[in-house]
């Protein structure tokens, strides 16, 4: 399917039209904030991201996994079952290139070469992502360094631009056709369309200046950076309070929790961070990430290093820049990342 | 798409306090559904997640071999809320059972080898699964000598007596069994691991040493088999981590690049010695 034009006067009954066959769900202001949100046939164009990154649409902050029964004299006490899946297709409108380019490494990484994890892919496979390329980027977004950039297409479905008075969609997947073809009257993008996007790209990518580089990083080994001795001052500053694996993309490390009220029993999965000192407290008490440098070193280390090691060169960053604006002691991925080049 | 957190519905068949400290128990596991024992098809060395609804998991070594049919055996020291949940459990309770997960120790390659097994306290499980599986008929041929030397605190506190006690009767296993210090009820050998070890001195040449114990015990048997001339390549150990999922996701396993639960819990030393020490 060719690029498609939408006026964007047309928006909202696009987004109606869309509501038909799916669940739509778009930026939305929320009390100072922008969050994604029900459509309803109302989305943000031109904010620049969003606080938190909308991985939980995949990767819910806490998801049942299973329920059972408490009773101890029932048959099918303490017995877990699968919670029946009522995926509906979702679609969502206008997430920027980085998080979805978020999705396609965690896809790497809940389906390794073993094992597949069922409640990331259900929600992955029943969501169309509609992106919405950054015109204009943040001066703290780097992502044109580590893999991504602000027209970055992988992991969408479909590109969307916002030309002024049109948005181009461009379709990336079969997906993304369907989805267009849901939403009816669409016009195909003609020459000119085309060239303003191309214009768009070439402003954006040359706004970004901040970047970091990884040909050392990539070239020394585990253990050269591990021993470096950047990680105590890093770590000096770092209060291990966890914002960063919060709002992180890519961040996508979880407990497991079983949960009783009454006769109800859940097993529960939540977000969890390697911040955090019980993330690795063993039964016994012995701790092998027992300090802060540790737990700091650790975050880095898995995004800049295992990661790209074990999943075929993708880095664990797509340089969103929210760890950067939301820490609280201005602890920057990039120095951290320059100091693990220098 | 099958879910690869849904435990295996299991029945408690057999309960055994195995130390005197009380701290130690092994809980034969039999299958509800017969075809899901078809699917746990496991080798030494790997291990399961134990499944108590509304307490949680944890990962524990599987101590049975494969050669023994019908049921699984775990032992369970007492240390969390789920332990301590799953030694108040009784013979007949229904429980879960994941797994199996991880690598396992390199029996294929370690044949026609020498195997020198040095093991202490309760980390002994996975290598006692090891050595019921080199002793049956079908696979003990294909092994040259087998040493097994394993230690414990006191008698009281060594793991399996009665089938080491068999193992020492066969003439083609030497079986080494020690004791930290004088005992009353003790006859047998009195010494750290690593001493006997060294006092047994098997030979080096065409061997491969399988090493699971405590730390102490780690660090202090790594320079003898290094004496004795074993390279870090064909020393093997088995790590223990905190762990949720067990397949490589959730993401806090992992010593550097690799994850315990999933690339291990089984590493030569040779690949050890490039890791950070986070375990």
């Amino acid at each position: 399917m060719a690029d498609m034009i939408l006026k964007k006067k047309a928006l909202a009954d696009f987004l109606r039209s869309l509501g038909r066959s799916y669940q739509v769900f778009g930026p939305k202001q929320e009390g100072g904030e922008v969050r994604f949100g029900p459509a309803d046939g109302e989305v943000l164009l031109d904010y620049q991201n969003s606080r938190l990154s909308p991985k939980e649409f995949f990767f819910p902050q806490s998801e049942r996994m299973f329920e059972f029964n408490a009773d101890p004299k029932a048959e099918d006490a303490f017995l877990l079952k699968e919670r029946p899946a009522n995926l509906r297709p979702r679609l969502l409108f206008g997430i920027r290139p980085c998080d979805a380019k978020a999705f396609a490494v965690l896809d790497k990484i809940y389906g390794n070469d073993q094992y597949t994890d069922t409640y990331w892919f259900d929600k992955r496979e029943a969501t169309t992502l509609i992106g919405l390329a950054c015109n204009r980027p943040c001066a703290t977004c780097f992502c044109t360094s580590v893999g991504c950039g602000p027209f970055h297409e992988e992991g969408l479905d479909v590109l969307a631009v916002d030309l002024g008075e049109d948005v181009l969609l461009r379709p990336l997947t079969d997906k993304g056709e369907k989805a267009l073809e849901a939403a009816g009257d669409l016009a195909k993008a003609g020459k000119k369309a085309a060239a303003s996007a191309k214009a768009l790209k070439t402003e954006a990518e040359s706004s970004i200046t901040s970047r970091v580089d990884m040909d050392k990083v990539n070239e020394r080994t585990v253990m050269e950076l591990f021993e470096a001795d950047h990680w105590a001052k890093v770590a000096q500053r770092c209060l291990n309070c966890g914002v960063c694996t919060y709002v992180c993309p890519t961040c996508h490390c979880f407990d497991i929790q079983d949960e009783v009220s009454g006769q109800i029993g859940d097993r529960v999965r939540n977000w969890d961070s390697c911040m955090s000192w019980l993330f690795t407290q063993h039964g016994t008490g012995h701790n092998p990430r027992p300090d802060k440098t540790s737990r700091v070193r650790q975050r880095f280390m898995h995004k800049f290093k295992y990661i790209p090691l074990k999943r075929g060169g993708d880095i664990g960053c797509v340089g969103c820049g929210r760890c950067v604006v939301q820490c609280p002691v201005n602890i920057d991925v990039r120095d951290v990342v320059r100091d693990m080049n220098a | 798409m099958k879910n690869p957190y849904l435990p295996y519905p299991v029945r408690i068949d057999q309960i055994v306090v195995e130390t005197e400290d009380k701290n130690l128990r092994s809980f034969r596991l039999v299958f509800i559904h017969p075809e899901d024992e078809k699917a746990f098809e496991y080798t030494p060395g790997q291990f399961a997640e134990l499944s108590l609804a509304g307490y949680g998991e944890i990962p524990i070594g599987i101590a049975s071999s494969p050669t023994e049919k019908g049921h699984l055996l775990f032992t369970v020291n007492k240390v969390g809320s789920v332990s301590s949940a799953l030694h108040n459990m009784k013979v007949g309770d229904v429980m879960g059972v994941r797994g199996p997960l991880g690598n396992a120790y390199p029996l294929k390659a370690m044949e026609g080898r020498d195997v020198v097994i040095v093991a202490g306290g309760f980390a002994v499980t996975t290598l006692r699964s090891t050595v019921t599986w080199m002793l049956h008929p079908d696979h003990r041929k294909k092994y040259g000598k087998i040493y097994f030397i394993y230690g414990a605190r006191t008698p009281g506190m060594l793991l399996y007596r009665d089938e080491m006690k068999k193992w020492q009767e066969r003439d083609d296993i030497e079986t080494y069994v020690t004791i930290d210090r004088e005992h009353p009820d003790w006859k047998g050998l009195v010494g750290l691991v690593p001493v006997v070890l060294e006092n047994v001195a098997p030979p080096s040449e065409n061997a491969t040493a399988l090493v699971c114990g405590p730390p102490i015990m780690i660090r202090f048997t790594q320079p003898v088999l290094e004496k004795l001339g074993f390279a870090d390549d064909r020393v093997v150990m088995s790590l223990e981590n905190r762990m949720k999922c067990g397949i490589g996701i959730c993401g806090r396993c992992n010593v550097g690049p690799e994850y315990v639960c999933k690339d291990g819990p089984v590493f030569t030393k040779a690949q050890l010695n490039k890791l950070p020490k986070e375990y």
